[in-house]
């Protein structure tokens, strides 16, 4: 048996199948997973994923403890309630993870980090924490529900406390509020608007229940990924892990090389990376004929090896095929991808392939 | 799901065959094995002709999560492929006994068949697996 987030019966009930994810049985859908995908991109889905893991860095020193464990520069979160996307890099440039981490106060940082990669997480900060005068603390008693969609923002404030409303309503894009152990963001892992909200375990259910009443699909972590997919969002361990850097990742607008006195870890690698250039970059595909890309298919150019598909799927918004790659920093405009021993036609494209809810590529 | 087809032959790796009356079989894969699968997005089918040895692979049904290889219960040519599912990959999940077939074939000999589960014997396998 795995773990299980506080609302495990209430999936069951809900008619969730359910499959291990990294040590948690989690819903995988509720009966069809291209349905539930739909339901994000034209109304509104919500998503259990109380399995994340909850890290908050209390002390005087948060913000310089980050200046050196983040790639991305903390100095760009000025404003109370703003988020930032970075890497967790080691020192050879390489991710062990990445993260949302949020601006609460000087003394209040939250980070956001995935729970397939939590202990190491957690030994690496913790490791890193020493030189500073800070305290880790993980909230494991928070459940997180993503509430992701064009109506997703309306149909939670409608079931949300009214003392707190007016100030969620407020909430600018990466922006997130915090009320009574409740922390609402405008956040999401989907290419649609919409929330992720954390809350005390206790209140999970009954706020689920909720927003099933206000006409929120439940969605299980099937779609989760063709969404982040389509939406062109990297996955941790699929994408990129400690053997490849950022800026091969597709990841390199989140560096926050300046200014460059910041001496963050992985920095020493990554600027002598810079310097020579990648060899490789990362892309989307969009598979010109019938099939469906998968994740370690080859790519190839004109018969030659010229690199490997880190995630692949069915684009339920486009009707076909779509991947991330990772290939040849020289390649054109088009390639092919082996599919059990025949080569497929396949265009090379720029994510992402989708963004609140329309196409972003020609589809020909 | 519903009741099992009770005129089938049911294999344990999920796939089930109608004998036709001109002795040919049609063949595809179950209700309960596309409910495992889920949504299909792409569905690959054997061309006439096509010599097919026993438990050989013959076609792949491919949903949003996974491919997975289809495998023959018994040798024989192929006559058909289900190429309208080309279009409609999605007919495996509705309606899997029925416009949800994967080929025709012309089998070598029908004793194969007798190593296969009848509808009674395959339901009990299923809730057991």
């Amino acid at each position: 048996m795995g773990n299980r987030t506080p609302l495990y019966d209430t999936h069951l009930a809900m008619g969730a199948k359910l499959v291990d994810f990294a040590g948690w049985d989690m819903p995988i859908h509720y009966g069809s997973q291209i349905e539930e995908h739909h339901s994000v991109r034209r109304d509104a889905g919500m998503f259990d994923v109380s399995h994340m893991t909850v890290v908050d860095l209390i002390g005087e020193q948060a913000r310089p403890f980050l200046r050196h464990l983040l790639a991305n520069n903390i100095d760009k979160l000025q404003q109370r309630g703003k988020a930032l996307y970075s890497c967790l890099l080691n020192a050879r440039g390489g991710v062990i993870d990445d993260l949302i981490v949020y601006f609460l106060e000087e003394s209040w940082f939250r980070l956001v980090v995935n729970s397939s990669t939590r202990d190491k997480d957690l030994a690496w900060i913790g490791a890193e924490a020493r030189a500073f005068d800070i305290d880790v603390v993980e909230q494991p008693q928070l459940a997180m529900i993503a509430v992701q969609g064009p109506e997703a923002r309306a149909k939670t404030l409608s079931v949300l406390d009214e003392s707190w409303r007016e100030a969620v309503s407020g909430l600018g894009l990466f922006f997130a509020s915090e009320h009574d152990d409740w922390f609402i963001a405008r956040t999401g892992y989907t290419g649609e608007d919409g929330f992720e909200i954390m809350l005390p375990d206790t209140d999970a259910v009954k706020f689920w229940m909720a927003l099933s009443e206000a006409g929120v699909r439940p969605c299980g972590l099937g779609c989760r990924d063709t969404l982040r997919l389509e939406a062109g969002m990297n996955l941790y361990g699929t994408d990129m892990d400690e053997s490849v850097s950022p800026l091969v990742s597709g990841l390199g607008w989140t560096v926050g090389w300046e200014p460059e006195t910041r001496d963050f870890i992985g920095r020493a690698a990554l600027e002598s990376e810079r310097k020579t250039g990648p060899k490789q970059k990362f892309v989307g595909l969009l598979l010109e004929d019938k099939g469906v890309l998968r994740n370690h298919q080859k790519v190839l150019v004109n018969g030659a090896a010229a690199g490997e598909i880190t995630s692949g799927s069915f684009s339920p918004t486009l009707g076909r095929s779509i991947a991330l790659a990772r290939v040849s920093a020289d390649i054109g405009d088009s390639c092919q991808v082996e599919i059990r021993g025949k080569l497929l036609a396949a265009r090379v494209v720029r994510p992402p392939f989708v963004r609140n809810g329309k196409p972003q590529i020609e589809l020909n | 799901m519903g009741e099992l087809p009770g005129d089938l032959k049911y294999s344990k790796s999920h796939e089930w065959v109608r004998i036709n009356d001109d002795a040919t079989l049609t063949i595809g894969i179950t209700d309960h094995a596309q409910d495992q699968l889920g949504d299909m997005v792409y569905v690959e089918v054997p061309e006439a002709g096509r010599e097919l040895k026993a438990q050989e692979a013959f076609a792949v049904v491919e949903s949003v999560k996974a491919a997975s290889d289809v495998y023959t219960p018994v040798a024989g040519t192929v006559l058909e492929g289900n190429e309208a599912l080309a279009d409609t990959p999605e007919a495996v999940n509705q309606d899997a006994f029925g416009a949800g077939w994967l080929m025709k074939i012309k089998p070598v000999s029908l004793d194969a068949l007798n190593e296969l589960m009848d509808a009674a014997a395959y339901q009990e396998y299923i809730d057991s697996e």
